[in-house]
């Protein structure tokens, strides 16, 4: 696996040495990655590696035992809270669930981060709000609650209400999950254009193999605590990793085994028989 | 036995470090009093629904338990030819005890759980997370307006619990059971004093607030974020609330009234 380039400021998000564990259970163990300025970077990996742990470790929302994780040349686990909120006005993070409030309409929601960080004029906000709306295509739905969506609509407005403050960092967790081929095809366009419009640098956690391709410009691949492989998706396609080509072709058995680990089958099915048949 | 051992000390660790985080979530609480007057808007917002809206439940009860203290007192005090102090008897009961607690516990009971069930699920659906990752502290914009809101409803809720309360006894005692009007208020005017029965009454409202709302909040923050989580957490707040209120009820009665 080649090792990471040096530092320059062409790289935005810089991981290094990351370990961390939760409980007994060790998530990280080393891992290092760059995220270069202006591009998409996909994180990929199965479930439960950790994808949505290292954006909550890039955000400042958790903290590494080990190692460290700096973003745009402050090292985000050496902040105090308040500058980490500061930093935090410069990303923005897609969650899964949207994560939009519940009690505040479609327009509130976009115009809330507006209303806590900025003392706008209510005239400059209501056109801002309506712009961000726009970009993401849903201005006519400015006045529904959020109840009142579909979850790729609430995706949208909570992507909207991520630019709010136009953000230099982009954070999608699991854009595409449970998405039907509408609603992906629109994220996927929207994550590309605003990327390019907005000169925004993006981070995709996604185990989705064909979308993460189309837009990524660099790919990382991370499983059990470890950067697998990394480089650009045709990069990818091409690894002569094994494990690599388990994960892209969708192979059900392979390096990562079908079978979770378990006792001998023959032994736990006919030891159990004949111990109860002594039993008897 | 060393298992045995091992589990308690487990135990035990886990209830200091939950004690630890609901201590520091106090602390952030009562330091966000600056940020929530400056957010005025969402005092009241809180004030709306975690007093107004809990005030219907607390006065027709407090209609109830005054309507049953007017009949069990009148049957008790006829017996030895003392229905004039029934007035005393209703009036000390609900201002000293009955007000303060069946407020709380009905604020608990009412509030209390939502709170909890409110900020559970807004963790369990990342509107928390979401919040801090917009750099927004969701201490000091969701969780601390829910607090003080619910420390300012108590004392007010207890109050108008004795007062409806106070409005049963009467209508039973005096209109249904023929007491005399001016003795059963009369009565009730000599007897209860403003700083020992009112205010202490205040006093315990107060405290209880502070401790319901306490408890319901940190609960619902630090529930685990997951429907089961969720309701775990809301039954442990109408719990815990419930033995915190009775329990403090006999403490402070006896700093405030008794000679222990």
């Amino acid at each position: 696996m080649p090792k990471p380039t040096s530092k320059s400021s062409n790289i935005i998000v810089s991981v290094t040495d990351l370990s961390f564990s939760r409980g007994h259970r060790q998530i990280f163990n080393g891992v290092n990655i760059d995220i270069r300025r202006g591009k998409i970077t996909a994180i990929m990996g199965p479930s439960g590696t950790g994808k949505t742990t290292l954006l909550k470790l890039i955000g400042g929302q958790l903290h590494p035992q080990a190692g460290k994780v700096s973003v745009d040349g402050s090292i985000v686990n050496q902040l105090n809270r308040s500058q980490l909120f500061t930093l935090r006005k410069r990303m923005g993070m897609l969650f899964q669930s949207g994560a939009l409030l519940t009690d505040l309409s479609v327009y509130e929601n976009v115009a809330f981060p507006m209303r806590e960080h900025t003392k706008l004029p209510e005239s400059m906000i209501h056109s801002l709000v309506l712009m961000k709306l726009d970009a993401v295509g849903l201005r006519g739905a400015h006045k529904l609650m959020p109840s009142q969506l579909s979850g790729g609509m609430a995706r949208r407005v909570a992507l909207a209400r991520a630019i709010a403050l136009d953000p230099q960092i982009m954070m999608y967790d699991e854009p595409f999950a449970g998405q039907d081929p509408l609603s992906m095809g629109v994220l996927l366009k929207l994550i590309h254009v605003l990327n390019n419009a907005l000169n925004l640098t993006s981070i995709v956690v996604t185990h989705d193999i064909h979308e993460a391709f189309t837009i990524a410009d660099h790919v990382y691949l991370i499983s059990e605590g470890k950067v697998i492989e990394h480089g650009s998706p045709k990069q990818i396609q091409t690894s002569e990793s094994k494990w690599v080509q388990q994960f892209v072709n969708g192979n059900y058995d392979g390096p990562v085994p079908f079978h979770y680990p378990a006792a001998d089958y023959q032994q736990e099915l006919f030891g159990i028989v004949a111990s109860k048949s002594i039993q008897s | 036995m060393i298992n045995l051992i091992q589990a308690l000390g487990d135990s035990t660790l886990s209830r200091l470090s939950t004690l630890g985080r609901a201590c520091l979530l106090l602390i952030n609480l009562l330091t966000a009093i600056g940020s929530v007057l400056y957010r005025f808007r969402l005092l009241v917002a809180q004030l709306y629904s975690v007093g107004v809206l809990t005030f219907l439940i607390v006065v027709v009860s407090g209609f109830f338990i005054g309507m049953v203290l007017g009949l069990q007192g009148y049957t008790t005090l006829s017996d030895f030819g003392a229905e004039s102090a029934l007035g005393q008897m209703v009036g000390t009961s609900l201002v000293r005890e009955l007000g303060p607690v069946m407020a709380a516990l009905l604020f608990a009971g009412r509030a209390g759980s939502a709170l909890t069930a409110e900020i559970g699920l807004m963790k369990a659906t990342e509107q928390l997370s979401g919040m801090e990752m917009m750099a927004v502290d969701p201490i000091k914009r969701i969780i601390a307006p829910r607090f003080w809101a619910g420390f300012i409803s108590m004392p007010v809720l207890a109050l108008l619990l004795s007062a409806a309360g106070i409005l049963g006894g009467y209508l039973v005692g005096v209109e249904m059971l023929g007491v005399d009007n001016g003795i059963f208020w009369s009565r009730m005017q000599s007897t209860i004093d403003f700083k020992a029965d009112l205010m202490n009454g205040v006093i315990k409202s107060i405290v209880f607030g502070f401790v319901v709302t306490w408890i319901a909040v940190f609960e619902g923050y630090d529930a685990i974020p997951t429907s089961e989580g969720v309701g775990r957490a809301t039954t442990r707040t109408v719990v815990y609330s419930a033995f915190a209120i009775l329990g403090m009820d006999f403490v402070l009665t006896a700093l405030m009234f008794g000679d222990l």
